[in-house]
């Protein structure tokens, strides 16, 4: 069973902020279905730029719903530009940590944050270059590629642990063996 | 809080009888069966009897039994030895849905000796492809094995048949039967099969206890190479007390199958009828009736298995998801994936695996806890609007 602290148990048997948010102005969504993860983030941001509330609907495990309930706390009452800087860990520590095989449920929170700011502001995040080799993570081939080279990587599991790409579905696994080898062939 | 076991397929209670029947010799009989003296030898006679229970519980002879630590070692010593057997065969048929006490032993014989494997897929029901098994044995297999039951689902694989077919190729059959054994009747002398493992705390033995069955004939060669003990099949000190365990428990599996296959059956169908009626969208992974007696894996669509897991635990039940989470990769497990499960309801799918000790009040009590939780892991899902998949 997970270690998980008493604050991951207490926002996952009662999460703060479910459901949709009336009035929303900046909608943000990050995981899919298929990777066992996904999340929808709401936040309502007054002329001020700031989040005057939030909300959010979460599918998956204890971890991903305890993360986004912890997001929704986090962010209620700050500025964007404030939020625009949370990081991942921010989620983690105010949860008193997350087990390490589950630190991806706060950078999924992290990441739908980005997304909701972004939604509200009318920007488009602009598309990363590359071609997204790991759906579940989105994470492109160019990247793998610069971490290969960068830390002399020759396992999918040490990409994994880098770039969390091939950690969900594990579909792209093969694809990112296949970039490893072509980087060392390559020299 | 009164806990609600029903996770009897990672492990089962063990029964007070077998406590019962070993403690003795953890205390005052703790002689060791091979000395010369007296006090030695009255252990010895234990473990005969235990040897001949275990074997009456498959009919098999006794001397077909070898006592081992656990599931992962019979089925380790099995494949090790079929492939000993013959060294100049250098391939191994399975299914692609058997436990990793097994198939971690495949991958490694892949890596690291040379060997090729074939993994026999199966359907969305879980039902074997017989025909690509036959397709693939040939002169250079050294070895089928197929698991009987299949612990996630309870599916059966039809072994009599399989092992027939084997024959017919003169290939070394071996059966995981660690589910099967204590909850269907298992007869290795009309199934034909050359090997099988069974595990101890399966049914309601201790754990760290187990068997292997090796037909009369086989040329085994043990993986712990020791002592003289099990007939030099199986190196070191006989951990007394618990094999007599095994035995005690084989007795009472022996005892209680026909309770396994109406009460325990009726309780799994009842839970089933129960929680298809009750919660909209779920269904039942696995073939209904090629099925163990106990066990129940029934997915939810749009939620997700840890949650629902925690969420029981907090109302004492315990069950198990066939969900990533839970152990540790992030993929749903390989058996409901080789089903081809739709990923919608497969990282929602729980087990529940019952035996004799479990009642019909716990079935009411699961029922009431699991309903109201999948509603509120709905309420709370992106994937889930107005009672249905969005
Ligand atoms: C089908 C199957 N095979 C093998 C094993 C391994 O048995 P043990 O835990 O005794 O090593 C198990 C138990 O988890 C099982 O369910």
């Amino acid at each position: 069973m997970w270690d998980y602290t008493d604050k991951v148990k207490d926002h996952f048997l009662k999460p703060r902020n479910v459901g949709e948010l009336e009035g929303a102005n900046g909608v943000g969504e990050a995981g899919s279905l298929n990777c066992g993860d996904a999340l929808k983030l709401f936040l309502k941001v007054n002329e001020n730029e700031r989040i005057v509330d939030a909300s959010f609907m979460t599918f998956g495990c204890a971890s991903a719903v305890a993360s986004s309930s912890a997001l929704t706390e986090i962010v209620k009452g700050m500025t964007l530009d404030a939020a625009a800087k949370l990081t991942n860990d921010d989620i983690s520590d105010y949860l008193d940590g997350l087990p390490k095989e589950k630190m991806h449920c706060s950078v999924m929170g992290q990441a739908a944050l980005k997304k909701a700011i972004a939604d509200y502001r009318g920007v488009q995040i602009m598309a990363k270059p590359g071609e997204i080799v790991c759906e579940c993570f989105e994470v492109t081939d160019l990247e793998i590629i610069d971490v290969v080279k960068a830390n002399g990587i020759k396992t999918t599991e040490i990409v994994t642990d880098y770039l969390k790409a091939g950690g969900g579905c594990g579909q792209c696994l093969e694809r990112i063996e296949e970039i490893i080898e072509s980087v060392h062939s390559k020299g | 809080m009164k806990i609600v076991y029903t996770d009897n397929n990672a492990t089962t209670k063990t029964a007070d009888e077998v406590i019962q029947e070993m403690l003795p010799y953890f205390g005052e009989l703790y002689g060791n069966p091979s000395s010369m003296h007296t006090f030695g030898d009255k252990v010895a006679k234990k473990l005969i009897q235990a040897r001949q229970r275990v074997a009456d519980l498959i009919n098999a002879d006794p001397e077909e039994i070898i006592f081992t630590s656990c599931g992962t070692e019979s089925d380790n010593a099995a494949i090790y030895s079929a492939i000993n057997a013959f060294p100049d065969k250098k391939h191994i048929i399975t299914s692609n849905v058997e436990h990793p006490g097994i198939n971690k032993f495949y991958e490694y014989l892949q890596k690291n000796r040379g060997y090729e494997v074939t993994y026999v897929p199966v359907d969305e029901k879980g039902l074997l492809d017989l025909d690509i098994l036959d397709k693939n044995m040939s002169d250079n297999t050294a070895v089928v094995s197929l698991m009987w039951a299949n612990n996630e689902t309870g599916v059966l694989f039809p072994i009599e048949k399989i092992a027939k077919k084997v024959n017919e190729k003169g290939i070394v059959f071996h059966t995981d039967a660690v589910q099967a054994a204590g909850k269907i009747p298992i007869d290795v002398k009309k199934a034909g099969v050359d090997m099988l493992s069974l595990s101890g705390h399966k049914i309601h033995a201790p754990k760290g206890v187990a068997a292997l069955y090796v037909k009369k004939g086989f040329k085994f060669s043990p993986l712990l190479i020791g002592g003289h003990q099990e007939q030099g099949r199986r190196g070191g000190t006989e951990n007394t007390a618990s094999i007599i365990g095994l035995g005690k428990a084989c007795e009472l599996a022996r005892e209680n199958l026909s309770v396994m296959n109406t009460n325990v059956r009726e309780l799994r169908d009842y839970l089933q009828t129960r929680l298809l009626e009750k919660i909209e969208s779920s269904s039942v992974n696995g073939d209904l009736d090629q099925r163990l007696p106990n066990t129940l894996s029934i997915g939810f669509d749009a939620v997700e298995g840890e949650s629902i897991l925690l969420m029981l635990d907090r109302d004492g039940i315990c069950a198990s998801s066939g969900s990533a989470c839970t152990s540790g990769s992030l993929e749903p497990s390989h058996v409901l994936m080789a089903m081809k499960v739709p990923f919608k309801s497969a990282h929602g799918s729980i087990r529940f695996s019952l035996s004799h000790y479990n009642t019909k009040a716990e079935m009411d009590i699961i029922v009431a806890s699991l309903v109201p939780v999948i509603q509120q892991l709905r309420d709370m899902s992106p994937f889930w609007k107005n009672g249905k998949m969005v």
